[in-house]
């Protein structure tokens, strides 16, 4: 009887010293408060609740900053961490917020889109909870999140996800992933009542124009590209064609097909006014044949197995030696984003959004995406905000 | 939180009590215990709302 009872308690603490080790990491990662500081374009901040008020309370309820210009113009939302694993779009969009100056017109940014999934981890593959960028005041920390939104927040997953509305079958796990609820109902799932929500934005504040940052694998076809619907095409191709021919990065336009429900570029165009774009920059991090996932491979986008296999051109995007960094990425959202608001500005002058304090491509690669970012502990406290 | 996550949750609960008992139950084999504890881990995890 004691051999048992000192058994199971010895093994109770091992239980115990096992949850502990393995729970406490994650405990801390879902709880890790990004500081950002707004900058001085920031007029307003506003939540995904005053638009489907039973957001409030909940980790989706996440913050959509406002920087709107002197002059009255065009509008346009750029979100990010739709996919809290893709990180390049979340920078583009805390640069926008510490930096971006509003002339005329008004910029909406979400930068963590996906609340939930930007505290969610990764099971397997030895994904980083974290990774730093490097600033002239020490390391900025960045949550690294997953591309689907917690179960702790949305539990259990349907066997099929039927989208909403119009009942195309997807993979369970899309009920999660909120680049597949677009365009969302009041009272579906939670990812539905975010999207609705961002609808809702967009419908009620007529805005002109939506980007859905986003990233993906180098040997994955949709990469280094505007993906449009029919709406959005032209403004894309210009604008494609444009940082190609002056900024000197490859870019391209895909097709938003028009049979894929659930997808930011389909439905904010089909269910409302909005003209959508959804940007991907290449990132290597996420390709499966490749060394171990450090934070070193994040941010230099560095891999000898991809450069092999770049060798025997099996990637979609040009891979050599240099990797795809993190600069890089960041600086080609920037780019065509600004691309974008400024080939709309061009058709539809009366609607023109005009940006002014956000660097591009080539600026961004040369100093750094961590030197367009201000310290927290000396910025206004009023002015920090927490992601 | 929906009716239906709750019911999960209450699910879940059951299910460490029942592996639980059956922890308190064993007599003889070890490894038995240890399978109790590993399955039990997830669902502990889910309990405290860690993963």
């Amino acid at each position: 009887v004691n051999n048992e009872k000192t058994t199971k308690i010895g093994l109770l603490v091992l239980f115990a010293a096992f949850l502990v080790s393995g729970g406490l990491p994650l405990w801390k990662h879902r709880r890790f408060r990004m500081p950002l500081v707004a900058g001085p374009g920031v007029t307003r901040i506003l939540r995904l609740s005053d638009f489907v008020p039973s957001l409030k309370g909940s980790v989706a309820d996440t913050e959509v900053f406002v920087l709107e210009g002197r002059e009255p113009g065009g509008k346009a939302l750029v979100m990010s961490n739709t996919h809290a694993n893709e990180p390049a779009a979340l920078l583009t969009s805390l640069l926008l917020i510490e930096n971006a100056v509003v002339e005329r017109g008004t910029l909406y940014v979400i930068p963590t889109f996906n609340a939930s999934a930007g505290r969610n981890t990764k099971p397997g593959d030895g994904y980083p909870l974290y990774f730093d960028v490097p600033t002239s005041w020490g390391a900025m920390r960045i949550r690294m999140g997953n591309r689907d939104a917690s179960p702790l927040e949305q539990w259990p997953d349907p066997d099929l996800y039927i989208h909403y509305p119009d009942k195309q079958m997807l993979s369970y796990l899309d009920v999660r992933n909120s680049n597949r609820t677009w365009p969302g109902r009041p009272d579906g799932p939670l990812m539905e009542r975010v999207t609705y929500a961002a609808m809702e934005l967009l419908r009620r504040d007529k805005v002109d124009v939506a980007i859905d940052m986003h990233g993906a694998e180098t040997m994955f076809p949709v990469t280094n590209c505007i993906v449009a619907p029919e709406k959005s095409a032209r403004i894309a191709t210009i604008a494609s064609m444009t940082v190609k021919a002056v900024e000197g990065f490859d870019n391209h336009v895909e097709p938003s097909p028009g049979n894929f429900r659930g997808l930011s570029h389909r439905e904010i165009g089909d269910f409302s006014e909005t003209l959508p774009f959804l940007l991907e920059a290449p990132i290597p991090f996420l390709d499966q044949p490749t060394g171990p996932k450090t934070v070193k491979l994040m941010m230099d986008g560095k891999d000898p197995f991809l450069l092999s296999l770049s060798r025997k051109k099996k990637l979609f995007v040009p891979y050599d030696e240099n990797g795809w960094s993190m600069d890089k990425r960041v600086g080609q959202h920037t780019s065509v984003a600004l691309e974008i608001l400024k080939q709309f500005s061009k058709k539809y002058p009366e609607r023109a959004i005009r940006l002014s304090g956000v660097p591009r491509y080539a600026e961004i690669v040369k100093n750094g995406i961590g030197s367009y970012f201000h310290d927290p502990a000396k910025a206004d406290p009023k002015s920090v905000h927490y992601q | 939180m929906n009716i239906i996550m709750i019911l999960y949750y209450l699910m879940t609960a059951y299910l460490v009590v029942i592996l639980g008992w059956n922890f308190i139950r064993e007599k003889k084999s070890v490894n038995d215990l240890i399978l109790i504890l590993l399955v039990l881990t997830p669902l502990v995890l889910r309990l405290l709302r860690v993963k």
